[in-house]
């Protein structure tokens, strides 16, 4: 395609649309969604993002031509001393391929949960809810753009900031369910102060960029950096240092993961959107978009290289031990996220953005899958008690891969999608997930070897884990009536994971070796870098774990499917390690015993002897209440009795004195009035008299 | 016959002073009228006795002003006495002392 010149300048100056259309569609739902229904709240959602996925076409149409990108200044935000930002949108390759990955998975996911949320309003009993999901929905998507779009660190730290809330709004969107009615209220904490230690460490970092660089744009920042020469260097490694805090938190790596899957309480599009295929990856993009001051800090990228391997690792073994579906799920996400967080460590930001692009197409895919799933357990659940007069209670779950079984002859579509993003996932060739995820290992096997090792550990158990979810959902007989009876969901649900499981196959084509679209195309903003020749040594490695991983898989669950009740086959084979790892290496536990009881601990002291026995008793009851009742008495007695009300009483006496005296001149007797005037009339006459005799 | 004008004044502040005393003195509410019509009847004397003197027309103006004011004061003035005797059966100003404060 070719456009003219001018054209396409113009085109950068449509990139505020990007969050102006989903705040546009959030407000046209805030006022009109719930008069005008499901229908329309759905898609009024669903066509803000698509225009916004439109705006996002046209950015990367001018890149193609201008592949130095463009500023535009939307508005003069602070200007205040030396601290000068405005608010500025950065549209450079990087950014234009985020802005692409999050409107496009953000359309199909809205989409998605226009159908699974009219269902999904209903099982939980609130249809009202409907519009609302959508507003958080979109405003999610506004705030995930001002993220990106940001030049500077504080514009992104607002993005940051939103798309926290916004998580924080979701996973607590049914606040009055989960465990003891407050569960998914209690999920949407931990998000929340799991991220605000993250949003520290970042917030520290920009308070040392400031007073390092003396700016917090990008460009400004990196260039100081790197004419500041090596005795920036200490600086330079702790405001990295912070940076990896901050998206340790966002991107759920160690030691900060423990939100995320606590956070599947949110509906499954929350999870497939917020909590798998973008906010977790700001972590990721943001160490990519300070790639410089990580380049001149080689410390802090091998610290990042080893804390996203070890995640990948940690959270894989967990993953394996899961029943619940979505949870399997979240560890996988995590895991893979420690895959990114690697791949950047090590300074191979095309192949971290790579595998952030394809995992968000697979993952989106098998979280939007696993929904389908779940809607399909529910709906067969209504209708194996319908009648029964048991409608919706009992303790059946399902989102428990033990109550399935059998899928794939009753939700085939489904069953489909998903074993195509699990094999995507998996890293099995020719799928989107084996070329990033080996670009990913090819850097590790060229860099730092216990990465590597590390690596290649998790993409095994990935594969593993993987074929085991799919073997117990899909294969073998179902293990529950609600199972039993399940059925395919509408077109509205399954059509957008037809199309995420058409990028999940061909997404590895962005950036396949020898070719590297991707790389050139980010190469603009980060440099041209060398890739690393692929090598069939390390791809035969990966796809011989990872079909290895699967016949064990097979060897385990699909010979001999599980029937009802009967325990993991995994838990004979593996004992205590088993319960470990579902247990979650009791990391919770250990997080509960660590910081929240000692912190609750400290808090009740605080209350009691701090607020109760020192501020209230105390300082309030025997200072602040006593001195201000003693204060006022003495006001009252000394300066109110004499004073004030004394004035005012003498007052009164002198009038009703005067009257008294002044009423014995009025006697009534006419002749009395009668002298009164002719003494006044004497003695006036006598003034005129006597003036006119001197 | 030309009488010299201080010999009217003088008559005239004689019987303002008469009727002066009178109001004062009398009890009789008609008296004390008929008191209060000697002063105006006086002040008329002195407007009269100036006016021939200065030979000025507007002191014979204010004497028929007097009259007529003081013919109206007649008509209230009476009428306010009958009132009083019907309520109190007696015309003694000092009687009618309600409005003593």
């Amino acid at each position: 395609m070719h456009f003219s010149e001018a054209a396409v300048e113009g085109w950068f100056a449509l990139v505020p649309l990007i969050i102006a259309f989903p705040v546009a569609g959030l407000l046209v739902n805030l006022a009109l969604g719930r008069r005008l229904g499901e229908r329309f709240t759905g898609f009024a959602a669903s066509a803000a993002v698509a225009l916004a996925f439109g705006v996002a076409v046209l950015q990367a149409l001018a890149l193609q031509q201008h592949p130095e990108g463009a500023r535009i200044v939307v508005a003069d935000w602070i200007a205040m001393g030396a601290l000068s930002v405005p608010w500025a949108i950065k549209v450079d390759t990087l950014s234009a391929t985020m802005m692409l990955m999050v409107t496009g998975v953000s359309t199909l996911i809205h989409l998605y949960a226009a159908g699974y949320m009219h269902d999904d309003v209903r099982f939980q009993g609130d249809p009202g809810r409907y519009t609302r999901f959508f507003i958080f929905f979109n405003l999610f998507v506004a705030a995930m753009m001002i993220l990106i779009t940001g030049d500077s660190f504080l514009t992104l730290f607002v993005g940051w900031e939103g798309v926290g809330l916004c998580s924080y709004l979701l996973i607590g969107f049914w606040y009055e369910k989960g465990k003891d009615g407050i569960g998914n209220a209690v999920a949407g904490k931990k998000a929340f102060v799991a991220n605000r230690i993250g949003d520290f460490g970042f917030l520290i970092a920009m308070f040392l960029t400031f007073g390092a660089f003396g700016s917090l744009t990008f460009d400004t920042v990196f260039e100081h950096a790197e004419a500041a020469g090596p005795q920036a260097g200490l600086v330079i490694t702790l405001i990295t240092l912070f940076l990896l805090l901050g998206a340790a938190g966002k991107s759920a790596q160690l030691p900060l993961f423990v939100w995320l899957p606590d956070a599947m309480a949110g509906p499954t599009p929350v999870s497939a959107l917020i909590h798998a295929a973008t906010m977790v990856t700001a972590g990721v993009y943001m160490i990519t978009r300070t790639h410089v001051l990580f380049h001149l800090a080689p410390i802090s990228s091998s610290v990042v290289a080893i804390v996203g391997a070890a995640t990948a690792f940690f959270a894989a073994t967990i993953a394996v031990g899961q029943y619940d579906i979505k949870k399997v799920l979240a560890y996988s996400t995590i895991s893979q996220l420690g895959f990114m967080v690697a791949a950047v460590g090590m300074g191979a930001y095309v192949a971290g953005m790579f595998h952030l692009v394809t995992h968000a197409f697979f993952k989106a895919l098998l979280f939007l899958g696993s929904g389908s799933v779940i809607l399909g357990i529910e709906h067969g659940h209504h209708r194996a008690t319908h009648g029964h007069g048991d409608a919706h209670g009992g303790h059946f779950d399902p989102q428990d891969m033990r109550n399935m079984g059998g899928m794939a002859s009753r939700m085939k579509v489904t069953f489909a999608v998903y074993l195509m993003g699990a094999l995507a996932l998996a890293g099995i060739p020719p799928l989107a997930g084996f070329f990033s995820k080996d670009e990913i290992l090819l850097a590790a096997q060229g860099g730092n070897l216990l990465v590597y090792a590390l690596l290649t550990a998790a993409a095994f158990l990935t594969a593993f884990y993987m074929g085991r979810q799919v073997l117990l959902v899909f294969f073998g007989r179902a293990r529950s009536q609600a199972a039993a009876q399940a059925v395919e969901n509408p077109p509205l649900i399954v059509v957008p994971l037809v199309a995420l499981a058409g990028l999940s196959m061909l997404g590895g084509a962005l950036n396949l070796p020898g070719v590297h679209t991707l790389g050139t195309w980010l190469g603009h903003t980060l440099g041209e870098e060398h890739a690393p020749e692929f090598s069939l040594l390390v791809a035969g490695i990966s796809t011989a774990l990872a079909l290895a991983a699967i016949v064990l898989a097979w060897s385990l669950y699909g010979r001999r499917p599980l029937v009802e009740n009967q325990p993991d086959p995994l838990e004979a084979r593996l004992g205590g390690l088993f319960v470990a790892l579902h247990r979650k290496w009791w990391v919770d536990e250990f997080y509960d015993w660590l910081i929240v009881r000692r912190y609750v601990r400290l808090a009740n002291v605080l209350a009691h002897q701090v607020d109760t026995i020192f501020w209230h008793n105390w300082f309030h009851d025997s200072v602040l209440a006593a001195g201000f009742r003693r204060g006022t008495r003495w006001l009252a007695e000394a300066f109110d009795m004499p004073v004030i009300d004394g004035a005012s009483a003498a007052l009164a006496r002198l009038v009703q004195r005067a009257g008294g005296g002044l009423r014995r001149v009025q006697s009534g007797y006419v002749r009395n009035y009668a002298v009164y005037i002719l003494a006044g009339v004497v003695l006036m006459l006598s003034f005129f008299l006597v003036r006119s005799l001197s | 016959m030309n009488v010299p004008t201080s010999y009217v004044v003088a008559l005239s502040a004689i019987l303002f002073t008469l009727g002066a005393i009178g109001v004062l003195i009398r009890r009789n509410a008609i008296i004390a009228f008929m008191s209060v019509e000697l002063m105006l009847n006086a002040a008329n004397l002195a407007f009269i006795a100036y006016a021939r003197s200065l030979q000025q027309l507007s002191g014979h103006i204010f004497v028929f002003f007097i009259i007529a004011v003081a013919a109206a004061e007649v008509a209230v003035g009476l009428a306010l006495i009958v009132t009083i005797f019907k309520t109190k059966n007696s015309i003694d100003v000092d009687q009618a002392s309600s409005l003593k404060g």
